[in-house]
């Protein structure tokens, strides 16, 4: 039986001619590990190309478009000439948070500031830098946690040079945010990022993981994060969304939890052209909690795509997913909640519910619930729901006086608030709450949709870097 | 005259509900329109308050010497018309103390007022509960989430309460109410009552026009009203029933 002759898309020819011909300067950070690594990973990708529409788990996302285009491997540093928070950051008050940003793929800071260790000897910083300096941390957890199950992962590891490192000892909790900004200002890219994140035992963090875009310039970030949490440990993670309608974006982000480990997941889209957020929860020790969540804005033909995949490997673990979704005009959303429970993960509770409301006759959803379970004390249950804007409740509201536009504007907002609420940072959830309420409103801009630039909403920012220097 | 109704025909989804109904109300008076179920009283209702579905095809409503028939519900509610629902909806995530903001502030917009400050806002939420013996704190729970039966239509009187309607419908309000809950109701409605408003009581039993002891009661039926006449009429109707109104006018 001979096989079938898959097509190769002029982006896969871009990626892999870039791949041998500066192999050299793209591993020339690497641990042995990591350039191991690369090579397998490409000879993977070679072999099975991007994802495509046959596949179950890329039926309802149609990433063909982005295949065809002709970008830009960009994989260099930026000489760093000035701190993107003098131009970038917003004053949203009380929300202490430590910026770690990364521009076209590459972590963006100050020589001193590539990467830190505090008195607690909390380490933050670059990755590539990481490799250097804690070869023996990165060499333990790197490409352990996230399985290359498709193309894309491959590709990640094969290609993503740099990216953001955090690693939080045992018994330190964080008393800051830490915020990752991800940002590409440079037109038609194609990025490869990889994060390491590493909370020790009884650790505790806040990140907040921001992609944002800062012009219309079309682009596509292929992005993979791991994260392993120690015994205990607790992460709270907000992944926000906000980007041009030109911009692909892949965010794979794979958890390993240890036993009693906590994991809150909050993924706020706004806008974006194309996003997946693919959220792999392994739940690898007894007594660990989850509770990953998602709301999601969408609309023009925005497409949206969240894919949570959530592994009872252990007994005596509870996890939950609540996704919630507003799609207007011709906006499109997939939803595919996985929940695997294995035969000796006895005692185990799983939730899932995923609900939307469709503005218009054109906007689209698929939600796909997936249950495998092995073991025979489980209470699992899941949920899925499409529908539209409740009229009776929108008379009501009239009938009491409130016009048309703040009735709807109300209910939305209500139902967008159970993902809110959730939100314990109370200045990023004010923050969060007025953007949902400007972006329902439909009164936004690309450019202002961030709380990160509310300096200067009438105008976007502008990067005064001269990248032909470089 | 307050509301004035001229031979109005009402259909829904092409079927005609209302067929050529006349009906006038005065500042000061209590109505109550009674008849049996499916003669069009809800649907009354609906009409007056603009529901989407609810097609005039004919005839006028008249509100404050204004023809309201194509008035969004919102200005018709602004304009002082109020309904307090039959079914009260159940609106998750919206709460009590922001749904009555928004509602109040909505009002005085309309009315070129500047909104009003938190400090009196409270205020009158505290004073307007206890018209309707609201003990739970409002603040916190999201619209009739939760809400008992009697809970629903205490709230809806409270809303009443706060947005003083110059017209108002109650659709059923008795329905569901145990008795002590029908007394809490009344009583409400009494004690807002003024020369300076009006009442349009639907109901389909004489037990709540004990307490709510109207002016007027109507006989409603295939979509017309086909008997008037005083508090008397309630009494006759709960001793006889409604047969003979059918019998009278059915062909």
């Amino acid at each position: 039986m001979g096989k079938i002759k898959k097509t190769v898309y002029p982006l896969e020819e871009i990626l892999i001619r870039h791949f041998s011909n500066h192999f050299e300067r793209l591993s020339s950070h690497d641990i042995p590990k990591v350039t191991k690594m690369r090579r397998e990973a490409m000879a993977a990708f070679q072999q099975t190309g991007f994802p495509h529409k046959k596949m179950e788990n890329w039926r309802n996302t149609d990433m063909e478009g982005v295949y065809e285009e002709e970008l830009a491997v960009f994989d260099r540093e930026i000489p760093f000439e000035k701190a993107l928070s003098e131009i970038f950051l917003c004053e949203v008050h009380g929300f202490e948070a430590r910026v770690l940003s990364v521009l076209n793929g590459s972590f963006y800071s100050s020589e001193e500031e590539k990467l830190t260790v505090d008195k607690n000897g909390v380490i933050v910083g670059s990755l590539a830098k990481a490799m250097q300096e804690y070869p023996e941390l990165v060499e333990k957890y790197y490409g352990e946690i996230m399985q290359q199950t498709d193309g894309f992962k491959s590709l990640n590891t094969a290609m993503a040079a740099d990216g953001v490192f955090i690693y939080v000892p045992d018994n330190v909790e964080v008393e800051n945010t830490f915020q990752i900004i991800n940002i590409l200002n440079k037109p038609k890219l194609v990025i490869n990022v990889r994060n390491l994140i590493i909370l020790g035992k009884n650790a505790r963090l806040r990140l907040l993981h921001c992609d944002d875009s800062v012009n219309h310039h079309a682009g596509f970030i292929n992005k993979v994060s791991e994260t392993y949490l120690g015994e205990n440990a607790e992460l709270e993670l907000y992944k926000l969304q906000n980007l041009n309608n030109e911009t692909a974006l892949l965010n794979q982000t794979a958890i390993h939890q240890s036993a009693n480990s906590r994991l809150k997941v909050n993924v706020l889209s706004l806008n974006g052209g194309l996003i997946r957020n693919e959220i792999t929860d392994l739940m690898n020790g007894e007594g660990a909690w989850s509770d990953i969540r998602g709301l999601y804005l969408m609309d023009q033909q925005q497409h949206i795509d969240n894919q949570v995949f959530v592994y009872h490997n252990m007994p005596h673990c509870n996890s939950n997913q609540l996704f919630k979704g507003i799609l207007d005009n011709e906006a499109t959303g997939v939803f595919n909640g996985y929940i695997y429970v294995a035969r000796d993960a006895q005692q185990t509770n799983a939730f899932q519910r995923n609900s939307n409301i469709l503005l218009t006759k054109t906007a689209q959803v698929d939600t796909m619930p997936h249950l495998e379970i092995y073991a025979d004390d489980v209470k699992c249950s899941h949920g899925a729901s499409v529908g539209q804007l409740d009229n009776e409740a929108l008379f009501y509201l009239m009938q009491r006086g409130i016009p048309f536009d703040d009735a709807r504007m109300l209910l939305l907002y209500a139902y967008a608030d159970a993902i809110i609420k959730e939100i314990s940072i109370s200045a990023l959830r004010i923050s969060i709450e007025d953007m949902v309420k400007r972006r329902l409103r439909g009164d936004l801009s690309i450019c202002d949709r961030c709380v990160l630039h509310c300096s200067n909403p009438a105008s976007p920012v502008i990067f005064d870097i001269d990248l032909s220097k470089i | 005259m307050l509301l004035n109704i001229k031979n109005l025909h009402v259909s829904i989804d092409g079927k005609e509900i209302i067929k050529g109904l006349n009906f006038s109300v005065n500042k000061g008076e209590i109505h109550a329109i009674m008849g049996p179920n499916g003669t069009g009283k809800s649907t009354l209702a609906a009409a007056i308050t603009g529901r989407e579905g609810y097609e005039i095809t004919q005839g006028e409503i008249i509100f404050k010497g204004q023809v309201i028939n194509d008035w969004s519900p919102d200005k018709r509610a602004n304009e002082g018309v109020f309904l307090s629902f039959q079914y009260p909806i159940e609106i998750p995530g919206v709460s009590m103390t922001n749904f009555m903001r928004t509602a109040l502030n909505a009002r005085r917009e309309y009315r070129k007022l500047p909104p009003v400050s938190a400090g009196d806002f409270l205020r009158k939420m505290e004073e307007k509960k206890k018209l309707v013996d609201i003990q739970s704190k409002l603040t916190n729970r999201s619209v009739n989430e939760g809400f008992s039966g009697g809970e629903k239509k205490k709230n809806e009187i409270f809303q009443m309460a706060m947005l003083e309607p110059e017209l108002a419908i109650l659709d059923e309000t008795d329905s569901g109410l145990d008795i002590d809950a029908l007394k809490v109701v009344a009583n409400g409605v009494n004690q807002l009552k003024s020369g300076e408003n009006a009442f349009i009581v639907i109901t389909h039993y004489q037990r709540l026009l004990e307490y709510i002891v109207p002016d007027f009661v109507h006989v409603m039926y295939d979509g017309r009203i086909v008997k008037s006449g005083g508090k008397g009429l309630a009494l006759e109707l709960e001793e006889r029933g409604y047969e003979w109104i059918k019998e009278q006018f059915d062909d």
